[in-house]
């Protein structure tokens, strides 16, 4: 799905990521673990095509194609979603019609034809269903008004109906209560499949309780220091990070 | 709703009245550029005018000789020489005017495609000399005759100084008298036209009323006067204006709006202004120098004005409500947006006399460009006003680095029982935002329109639905380019 090699990537003259190499197959869900400040949402933004990061070295490649070369929104019609940890608010735009927008313009750029509104009410509604969002919600502005756990089931339900090949969750666990982390994660879980490979960004093990990933890595320094897989997180978890850091120096 | 339709199809039209009237000024009324005395004597004695009509003209012109332009707008631009200007000739002259669409500018036709004005009709805005090919059924004609079934009186204001004397000589100046502004004194002198409106007690006008459908009004001059009367009891929704950008060789354009609602009656005037705002450095478009305003004269009457303002250059208005009866409500929404080098100040006044006279102002402004813009308002609150309420709303959004937004809120307040709220933010597209809507697959320039006419939201969704869905459209294709 996704191969990064020896990516390094500097904000505002800043070196973040150092070398990163990580390969994601198919229906793949990898967790990135890693202390504050260690690049984890550089990454994310980075492979969702931000403005303002800067790649100086290295490559990334999705589904055959150089992801770097392509704008944000094609990388979306592509199937790359990311999960914003800070989902912003946009006054007045309907949540619907946001997404609306975006499924259209997908399905404009694959030739096919675009749903009328009837069709994605019932798509919307049937999602909306899978993160238990209140039906309310489909129709205020985007994130106006939302708590932190509201905004971060609205980013698994867009996530459902965008239904893509690669999602990223950047701390979609933070600020959630345990009920709420659990809604998010039946969703997420709900979308699991074998076409579809997950990136989740997290600083605790508990999400992983929930969502089990394949392969965990922990990212530090700029560079992904140690990977293994779900007993890896578990270490993380008893140990801290600082006897990777000592174990990759030696 | 049908009739709304068939308005946005000039096609559909008669068209032999218009262009026998037309011609007949072309050929024998252009007068030289200049003012004096002896050009509204001409003008008047062309209109034939009775005597009132022309010593008001002329009182408001002696009056104007002794005035100076208002320079208190936080606006620039080079001074019109008002003796440069002809005073009497069809501001889109046939005989001066494009041959085919071939001689109009290319980008105005652009705009027109995106817009999705059918061809026949660009011709039309674009002044465009067209043979009368038009449907011989007139729209306006069966209009006419469904209103006059309800005793409502719509047609050119020149007309209703010819058939109506009594109610113009009644109404006329007494909401913005001649020497209310320099502008208002100068178009008082020399306005050629524009709509009368006669809504009588306790009538619903049964439809929208619209400037489309007096089809001489199309290419109504730069001096318009409208005067609106609802009778006790009487409601009627006005529309103003186009979407289309109207091409006008004319640099300034100096309307009165006049309203008055008696007892118990609402007017609600919504407007689209997209005039030519001049091109990319500057050149050329119009000035817009407006007074409008509304007496609220009875008790418990509302006037809504609702204005979306994308066109002109230059815009100076600020369309006002005088509550003057006891429960009289005012309100005004505003989307203004203001893109390459354009320059707005507008806002509104809301003079409280009456007790408990609530309003309500909502400005939304937008800046992209080099544009700027201004809010400016005025909450005054007499000492007879008791219980009175204003809630006042007013913010901006930027897009771009090199635009400007100013808010100058004006509040006066002479009875302390009076209760006011004011709300004003700025804000600037936010990289966040953007990139948050590219990341859901939406592009750019689709996410841009979204986000501003989701802060424009509140006044749109105070348009009548069909205003709403152009101001929408207009947005989107103004905004063109506006980001990147």
């Amino acid at each position: 799905m996704i191969k990064i090699e020896n990516l390094h990537v500097s904000v505002a003259g800043k070196t973040i990521l150092k070398g990163i190499n990580l390969e994601i197959g198919e229906g793949e869900v990898h967790a990135i673990m890693g202390p504050n400040g260690s690049g984890k949402s550089t990454l994310s933004n980075v492979i969702a095509g931000r403005d303002g990061y800067e790649v100086t070295q290295g490559s990334i490649t999705y589904k055959g194609r150089d992801l770097l070369a392509m704008a944000p929104e094609e990388r979306a019609w592509e199937g790359v979603f990311l999960a914003f940890q800070y989902p912003v608010e946009i006054p007045g735009v309907n949540n619907t019609y946001l997404l609306k927008a975006g499924v259209n313009a997908a399905r404009r750029h694959r030739g096919e034809q675009e749903l009328d509104a009837m069709d994605f009410m019932q798509l919307v509604r049937e999602k909306a269903k899978l993160v238990e969002l209140d039906q309310s919600f489909l129709s205020r502005g985007v994130n106006e008004g939302f708590s932190g756990g509201e905004k971060k089931r609205n980013e698994i339900f867009q996530m459902a109906v965008l239904e893509p090949s690669l999602a990223l969750l950047d701390e979609t666990d933070s600020g959630l209560d345990i009920d709420a982390l659990r809604i998010v994660a039946k969703g997420v879980n709900t979308l699991r499949a074998a076409n579809r490979s997950i990136i989740m960004i997290t600083h605790y093990q508990r999400l992983l309780d929930y969502i089990q990933p394949d392969v965990v890595h922990v990212l530090a320094d700029g560079k992904i220091l140690k990977t293994g897989d779900k007993n890896l997180a578990l270490e993380l978890e008893e140990r801290g990070y600082d006897w990777v850091r000592e174990e990759a120096a030696a | 709703m049908s009739e709304v339709k068939q308005e946005r199809k000039p096609e559909e039209f008669t068209n032999r009245d218009y262009q026998a009237g037309f011609i007949t000024d072309i050929d024998t009324d252009t007068l030289p550029p200049g003012l004096n005395e002896d050009v509204i004597r001409h003008i008047s004695a062309k209109k034939d005018e009775p005597e009132w009509l022309l010593n008001w003209r002329l009182e408001a012109f002696r009056h104007w000789q002794t005035m100076t332009e208002p320079h208190w707008p936080n606006v620039t631009y080079t001074p019109t020489d008002y003796q440069s200007i002809s005073y009497y000739s069809a501001p889109k002259s046939q005989a001066d005017g494009p041959k085919s669409l071939d001689e109009v500018d290319p980008k105005l036709l652009e705009t027109y495609a995106k817009l999705g004005i059918p061809l026949r009709e660009q011709e039309f805005l674009a002044g465009v000399a067209v043979d009368a090919v038009f449907d011989s059924v007139s729209v306006a004609t069966t209009f006419k005759g469904k209103l006059k079934d309800v005793g409502v009186i719509f047609c050119p204001i020149s007309e209703a100084v010819r058939d109506y004397p009594e109610l113009v000589q009644q109404y006329l100046g007494t909401v913005v008298p001649t020497g209310d502004n320099f502008f208002a004194a100068l178009n008082s002198a020399v306005f050629t036209d524009g709509s009368f409106v006669f809504i009588p007690k306790g009538v619903r006008c049964p439809m929208e009323l619209s400037t489309y459908f007096r089809i001489n009004a199309l290419n109504t001059g730069q001096f318009e006067r409208t005067l609106i009367i609802a009778e006790e009891g009487s409601y009627v929704s006005y529309l103003e204006g186009c979407t289309a950008p109207q091409r006008d060789e004319n640099q300034l354009h100096a309307a009165v709006v006049e309203l008055v609602a008696l007892d118990d009656a609402q007017i609600k005037y919504s407007t689209v202004q997209n005039w030519y705002p001049g091109d990319e450095n500057g050149l050329g478009g119009i000035y817009n120098f407006v007074t409008k305003r509304a007496d609220c004269r009875g008790a418990r009457s509302k006037v809504s004005w609702t204005q979306v303002e994308t066109g002109s250059a230059i815009t100076w208005k600020y369309p006002s409500c005088v509550l003057r009866g006891d429960d009289s409500v005012g309100e005004f929404y505003s989307v203004a947006l203001t893109k390459m080098r354009q320059q707005a100040d507008t806002g509104t006044k809301m003079i409280h006399i009456g007790k408990n006279t609530r309003s309500t102002i909502v400005s939304k402004g937008i800046a992209a460009g080099f544009g700027n813009q201004s809010y400016r308002g005025l909450v005054r609150i007499a000492k007879s006003a008791e219980g009175a309420r204003n809630y006042t709303q007013c913010d901006s959004l930027l897009i771009g680095d090199k635009c400007g937004a100013h808010t100058f809120p004006y509040v006066e307040v002479k009875n302390p029982s009076a209760t006011m709220e004011h709300e004003a933010t700025t804000s600037k597209i936010g990289e966040d935002q953007l990139f948050y809507c590219q990341s859901r697959g939406i592009s750019e320039e689709d996410a841009v329109n979204m986000i501003v006419n989701g802060f424009c939201k509140d006044v749109f969704n105070e348009l009548p639905m069909e205003f709403a869905v152009e101001a929408n459209r207009l947005m989107e294709v103004s905004l063109e380019g506006a980001v990147g």
